[in-house]
């Protein structure tokens, strides 16, 4: 090539034999900043308890070479708590990542599509109808959540459904259904027992207390898994920013793309619900703001569930010490997600009248 | 239609159908577009211009008849394929806000990558040359939703042509353009086409269709009523079947081209009336 081709500044690569990739030094920067972040506010939380163990000797337990009565301490009785906030907020992250991505609209997240609600009734029913039996403990709980969120999922998407998804017509079927699922979840608490009633309430707060590690395995293998098919699959997404015909023109099969990735942002949505609790915002806030911090035009992924993560595990630290009664994180992350959505409605609106 | 069997044709449309639920738009339709010339498809709103356009490049499936790339259904070959062989510029692309122009042109390299493979050398030479033959370089940096009408579309071209095909087919490139913004495209349209592509294009203004194209598709109610070069098939009596429109066809005293000069219900001295006889 000539020197008078060169003169834009393009990508650089980054190349290893037949294989590249283009070299982002401020994407690469941010996300390793999050990831640290992330582990620290981590080890901060699992550091912090009703006795509070130093920062280097939870790094030395991590790593297998801690005091015994750290070990139980952490491993035991933090670790779990810790894991499913990660888990919780990795997956509800990349979740809203993809519904905004995929609906081309900031407010397109898996708590205003309905997938969230839909999750909330079907557990609070298992909840109140079960009356106390062994299902409504644990795994039953989270594997009637995650069926709830996948069927509301489905129902939502098929109801958008008329040749083809727009985004504006995803998001008012997803208020709707959400207003709906909201409404079932009322009517069961009205008519069931009080004792069931103050148990579905502190699980529908979201919160991230009392898990045990057969909870957290089975959540953090299915997220993992999630994960692993959204980023080989999301190569495909990148043309269909553009609209469907574009991305049909350079060679995408959009629909086959939009439905996997869909079904992923829903189970990955479910999982996170299962193990927490309906967590309001994380999933909406989360992919925003690592969209501002990275100066991406659409959401990262990675940086989306990194993002996510810290905001749910940071919030529940600020529960549990900053704020008095011990509260549920729900409620904190509640408190920064709703100026957040106000602002990005007003910005939606400054935008079309300008 | 003489065009109908035209060997030199890599892209042709054999007994097409197609419709949108009862409605049938193109009715058994044939045509065959000539290689390495610019052919524009003209007619009415709600002809089926865009819809052939659009069958043509698959987006639309036909309900019978084959669409043929290269001697190939087009159904049957794999979407990468497709978009290895032909461009396509539809008529409403989504640019998100904030995405630079190397950003958006880098995108034309999709069919061509995959996940291992996302920034080649190869893709690095090819965006450089479309950003360079399109003259948009300079704005390499810029976000998209900062330029004005005309050097957007530039931008999609580039992307477009960044999938290195030299066939293009482009829905409407001028929509929304004023006249000066719209030339300029249509030049650049132009240019590739004498570096050796082969274009098809919907195009709504009559007179940049006759004084750019090498070949005209004239349409009419889901049906071809003349194809041909602009000296050939544009006649008064043509735009008044086909448009409904009083018209003078002229010579052009800029090019060698009919030039169409419309007649409306006012404003229009008694010596042209005369004329028109």
């Amino acid at each position: 090539m000539s020197n008078a081709l060169e003169a834009p500044d393009l990508h650089r690569g980054v190349r290893v034999g037949g294989w590249s990739w283009v070299w982002r030094p401020w994407i690469v920067l941010v996300t390793v900043v999050l990831a640290a972040l992330t582990f620290l506010v981590f080890s901060v939380s699992i550091a912090i308890g009703d006795f509070t163990i130093e920062l280097p000797a939870v790094f030395r337990t991590l790593v297998g070479q801690g005091e015994r009565v750290d070990e139980f301490v952490i491993m035991d009785l933090r670790m779990p708590r810790a894991l499913v906030g990660l888990i919780a907020g990795v997956a509800l992250g990349i979740s809203g990542a993809l519904t905004q991505s995929i609906a081309r609209n900031p407010l397109a997240s898996p708590d205003v599509l309905g997938i969230t609600g839909g999750a909330s009734a079907t557990a609070v029913f298992v909840v109140t109808a079960s009356g106390g039996a062994a299902i409504a403990n644990s795994i039953g709980l989270s594997a009637a959540a995650l069926t709830g969120g996948l069927l509301t999922g489905l129902l939502v998407y098929f109801m958008a459904w008329k040749k083809g998804i727009d985004g504006f017509r995803l998001i008012l079927i997803g208020v709707s259904v959400s207003a709906v699922m909201q409404a079932v979840t009322t009517w069961l608490l009205v008519l069931a027992d009080i004792r069931d009633v103050a148990r579905a309430q502190r699980w529908l707060v979201g919160s991230l207390d009392s898990r045990s590690w057969s909870e957290v395995w089975a959540s953090l293998w299915i997220m993992a898994a999630l994960v692993l098919v959204v980023l080989v699959v999301s190569f495909q997404l990148r043309p269909m920013h553009f609209g469907d015909d574009v991305a049909a023109g350079l060679g995408v099969r959009y629909s086959a793309v939009r439905a996997v990735l869909l079904l992923c942002a829903v189970l990955l949505a479910g999982v996170a619900v299962s193990a927490a609790g309906p967590v309001p915002f994380v999933a909406l806030v989360g992919p925003q703001i690592s969209m501002r911090l990275m100066r991406t035009p659409v959401p990262p992924l990675i940086a989306s569930g990194l993002f996510g993560a810290l905001l749910l595990i940071g919030s529940d630290l600020v529960a549990r010490t900053v704020l008095p009664n011990d509260l549920p994180v729900g409620i904190v992350t509640a408190i920064i997600g709703g100026p957040f959505l106000v602002y990005l409605l007003v910005r939606a609106n400054v935008k079309r009248a300008a | 239609m003489t065009a109908l069997r035209n060997d030199a044709a890599r892209l042709g449309a054999e007994g097409v159908t197609v419709g949108y639920a009862d409605r049938v738009v193109l009715d058994n339709l044939d045509v065959a577009i000539p290689t390495g010339v610019i052919t524009t498809v003209i007619g009415p709103n709600g002809c089926g211009k865009s819809t052939l356009l659009r069958t043509l490049s698959r987006l639309l499936k036909p309900r019978q008849g084959t669409v043929l790339l290269d001697g190939h259904d087009i159904a049957r070959l794999r979407t990468k394929d497709v978009a290895k062989r032909m461009g396509l510029l539809p008529q409403t692309p989504i640019a998100p806000e904030g995405l630079t122009v190397a950003d958006l042109v880098a995108r034309g390299r999709h069919p061509h990558q995959s996940w291992v493979r996302q920034w080649s050398s190869d893709d690095a030479d090819v965006v450089a040359k479309a950003l360079h033959m399109t003259g948009v370089a300079d704005l390499a940096h810029r976000p998209v939703d900062s330029l004005s009408g005309g050097q957007r579309q530039r931008v999609w071209i580039s992307m477009t042509l960044a999938q290195g095909t030299d066939l293009l087919l482009l829905d409407e490139p001028t929509t929304y353009l004023d006249l000066a913004h719209a030339i300029d495209v249509i030049d650049l349209v132009d240019d590739l086409h004498e570096s050796g592509c082969t274009i098809v294009m919907v195009l709504h203004d009559l007179n940049l269709a006759v004084r750019y194209s090498d070949n005209l598709i004239v349409m009419r109610s889901g049906s071809i009523v003349a194809q041909g070069h602009p000296s050939e098939v544009i006649t008064s009596e043509l735009l008044l079947e086909t448009f409904g429109l009083q018209a003078k066809v002229i010579d052009d005293p800029v090019s060698e081209r009919p030039l169409i000069v419309p007649i409306g219900r006012t404003h229009v001295v008694s010596k042209s009336d005369q004329d028109l006889g």
